[in-house]
């Protein structure tokens, strides 16, 4: 087995699912300037709520997704409904609230589903995998790699071709003058809260059959999320897309040629783009 | 005294005040209190909320009385972080006055306690599994009822050599102490009789993707890993995803009973050594499983097993002191003195150090029944923490760490 070739392979397919995590990250960082920190407990959530869709109530895997993700977008709007624009005035409470909120959640989904990981699955069509070229490769690693490429091309779709899109594109660029153009920003932040919400549990569906869901895996996906999406650039989409390949390779890569500096490597780079390039690769402005 | 509303209020909320204010009386202060250190909440909560259930279905089963005395039970939240372990030993100790204290769970909260419960001399039954603790800087009031990090695997290294027959391994664990103990103890007893250990590859705590390192396992005919809470289940997956054949050994936390409803059938095949297994055959053990059960519907598994006769040696402990633990020294001897037959584990006694001397079996999981069991392949029983070496021997050698013992280069 040629370990650079799983490697190479686990990296675009662990991109692919850093970008389901960041996309939604992404988004809400560009539009209302403040870093998610629920995001990862939404993820979390989304796999919990999936999980036991799938397992108590015998759903089919992608009907659980979309309740997953359904529920996490209910879920996102009440937050930024009655938290989150009550506190409009100060990034710094808003971003603190994300936090509180993560915690709280953390310890909600310990009460319902205990402390035990619980593994999904792989949905039976997707078991299993292909062995070529001396290599084997998962099928539903594979999978997520085209789902990734869907959901970047839905995303990509509704920002650049419908008004929603243009009316966030320009929120992202400039929220003031969106305002005095007459564009609803408040209803915008709300709208694309939600959709990022059902992003993050929607890939915490889709993630679950790799990593399981267990208790602290909110904040074992978050600082990839955050390292993405600023090495990507805040805001933008082929920045998260770009930034979860890169960030995949630099995981699978860094922890094996590097394995003492596994995290070192992995944010090293968020640290010279900071420096360097606040705005990333791709962003409109810095975070 | 002209009585007015505002004396009458006054008077009424100091009557309440000094109301609410227990009186100690006569009967109370004959109660033993017990304080369980437990993670309830952060990445160990898993651990620690099955500890919490194996002594409250052992306390329960015997109503709170032990040895003819009350217990009084008071659990604490360690949070899975050591400060807080600390505050929360402080609390027991200095706020609650406990006779005995329970756990804590991980080797790190035990560190940050040690010095601490020691210097007020509180008999402390850790499940914690750090190494030292009970070799070269002991603490003098341990009973240690579950095992040191390299009991189980001792073990482990010897049925690999000699029933599994595997000569090269790669070892995989995490990144800290637990993991470095683990694959040391192991490794020692691999490669005395003859194995090899390619290479160990340590993944950091909090590592959702274990890919990167499975797909570094080659040039081996085995592989021994440690993952001890949620990473069992999600390393299993992801090596059948690696499209891996090997067989996996691990210690007593990577085939923990309690995790055998969650594991997806690519686990079937496992093989782990752990100082409690799930279809060992006792009273004691019919008894704690199906008090398990039916108080909190669970699998029993190693974490409750461990309280619960931690609680049994408490019991034990109790009668041979005709309940009175006013003197801890005493106390303490009491306890590594205990001496049980029938436990969840088997017979069960403490060497010098207050480490336990006990069975350790080796199963393997399989699928019975349509569901995943395991199944006890070999016991070991009277096994020490030293294993067959000599103490003084063991104690001269280096702990293990992440680079000790090393990784040499195998003969053809």
């Amino acid at each position: 087995m040629n370990i650079w070739a799983v490697l190479a392979i686990n990296s675009i397919t662990f991109g692919g699912l850093l970008f389901l995590l960041s996309a939604g990250f992404s988004l809400i960082f560009g539009l209302m300037r403040i870093p998610n920190l629920t995001h990862g407990s939404m993820f979390m959530l989304g796999g919990y709520i999936g999980a036991s869709m799938t397992l108590t109530y015998h759903l089919p895997f992608w009907l659980a997704a979309l309740i997953a993700a359904l529920a996490m977008a209910v879920f996102g709007g009440l937050i930024e409904r009655f938290l989150l624009r009550r506190l409009a005035n100060s990034v710094l409470a808003q971003v603190l609230v994300t936090l509180g909120l993560a915690l709280i959640i953390a310890d909600f989904c310990l009460m319902i589903w205990s402390g035990d990981p619980i593994m999904v699955d792989t949905p039976s069509a997707l078991a299993g995998g292909t062995r070529a070229l001396g290599l084997f490769f998962p099928t539903y690693r594979i999978a997520i790699i085209l789902i990734a490429v869907v959901i970047a091309a839905a995303l990509w779709a509704l920002l650049e071709r419908t008004r929603l899109g243009a009316m966030i594109r320009a929120g992202v660029d400039d929220p003031e003058m969106a305002r005095v153009v007459g564009i609803r920003v408040s209803r915008l932040f709300t709208i694309v809260f939600c959709l990022g919400a059902a992003l993050a549990g929607f890939a915490g569906l889709m993630g679950a059959p790799i990593l399981s869901v267990y208790p602290g895996l909110d904040f074992d996906m978050l600082p990839l999320a955050l390292v993405v999406v600023i090495l990507g650039g805040v805001g933008s989409l082929l920045g998260s897309l770009i930034g979860s390949l890169v960030i995949g390779f630099i995981y699978n890569f860094g922890l094996v040629m590097l394995p003492e500096l596994a995290y070192f490597v992995l944010f090293l780079p968020m640290v010279v783009v900071l420096v360097l390039r606040p705005q990333g690769l791709f962003g409109r402005h810095a975070p | 005294m002209h009585l007015n509303r505002r004396k009458f209020l006054a008077g009424t909320a100091v009557a309440a005040g000094a109301a609410a204010f227990s009186i100690p009386s006569i009967a109370q202060a004959k109660s033993v209190k017990v304080g369980l250190l437990a993670d309830k909440t952060g990445p160990l909560a898993e651990g620690g909320i099955q500890m919490e259930q194996g002594i409250t279905a052992f306390l329960k089963s015997k109503n709170f009385t032990l040895a003819g005395q009350k217990v009084d039970f008071i659990v604490a939240d360690t949070g899975s972080n050591p400060a807080q372990a600390k505050t929360k030993a402080q609390e027991l100790i200095e706020r609650d006055h406990v006779h005995f204290i329970l756990g804590p769970l991980a080797a790190f909260e035990m560190l940050a306690i040690s010095d601490y419960v020691a210097q007020h001399k509180t008999p402390i039954l850790s499940l914690a599994a750090a190494d030292d603790l009970s070799q070269r800087k002991p603490n003098p009031y341990l009973a240690r009822a579950s095992a040191t990090s390299s009991q189980a695997m001792h073990v482990m290294g010897d049925y690999a050599r000699k029933v599994m027959g595997l000569k090269r391994v790669v070892c995989i664990d995490s990144d800290f102490a637990f993991g470095y103990e683990q694959q040391g103890g192991f490794q020692q007893v691999f490669e005395d009789e003859g194995g090899c250990v390619v290479k160990k590859l340590w993944a950091p705590l909090g590592t959702p993707d274990f890919t990167p390192f499975i797909a570094q396992i080659q040039d081996c005919d085995g592989v021994c890993q440690g993952f001890a809470a949620a990473a069992p289940v999600k390393f299993m997956k992801q090596y059948a995803d690696v499209g891996l054949k090997l067989p996996v050994c691990g210690g007593e936390t990577a085939g923990d009973d309690a995790l055998l409803p969650h594991f997806g059938p690519e686990a079937a095949g496992l093989i782990t050594a752990c100082p409690y297994t799930i279809d060992y055959k006792s009273d004691s053990n019919a008894k704690f499983k199906a008090e398990m059960a039916k108080e909190f519907q669970t699998v029993a598994g190693f974490y409750a097993a461990g309280m619960y006769v931690s609680g049994m040696v408490i019991e034990a402990g109790l009668k041979a002191l005709h309940g009175d633990v006013s003197n801890p020294e005493q106390t303490i001897k009491a306890l590594r003195a205990v001496n049980l037959q029938d436990t969840p584990r088997g017979p069960v006694h403490f060497d010098h150090f207050g480490n336990v001397v006990g069975n350790i079996f080796v199963r393997k999981i399989e699928k019975v029944g349509g569901k995943l069991t395991n199944v006890t392949q070999k016991t070991y029983t009277n096994v020490s923490q030293f294993w067959t070496y000599d103490e003084k021997k063991y104690l001269a050698q280096p702990a293990y760490t992440r680079a000790w013992p090393p990784v040499k280069a195998c003969k053809a």
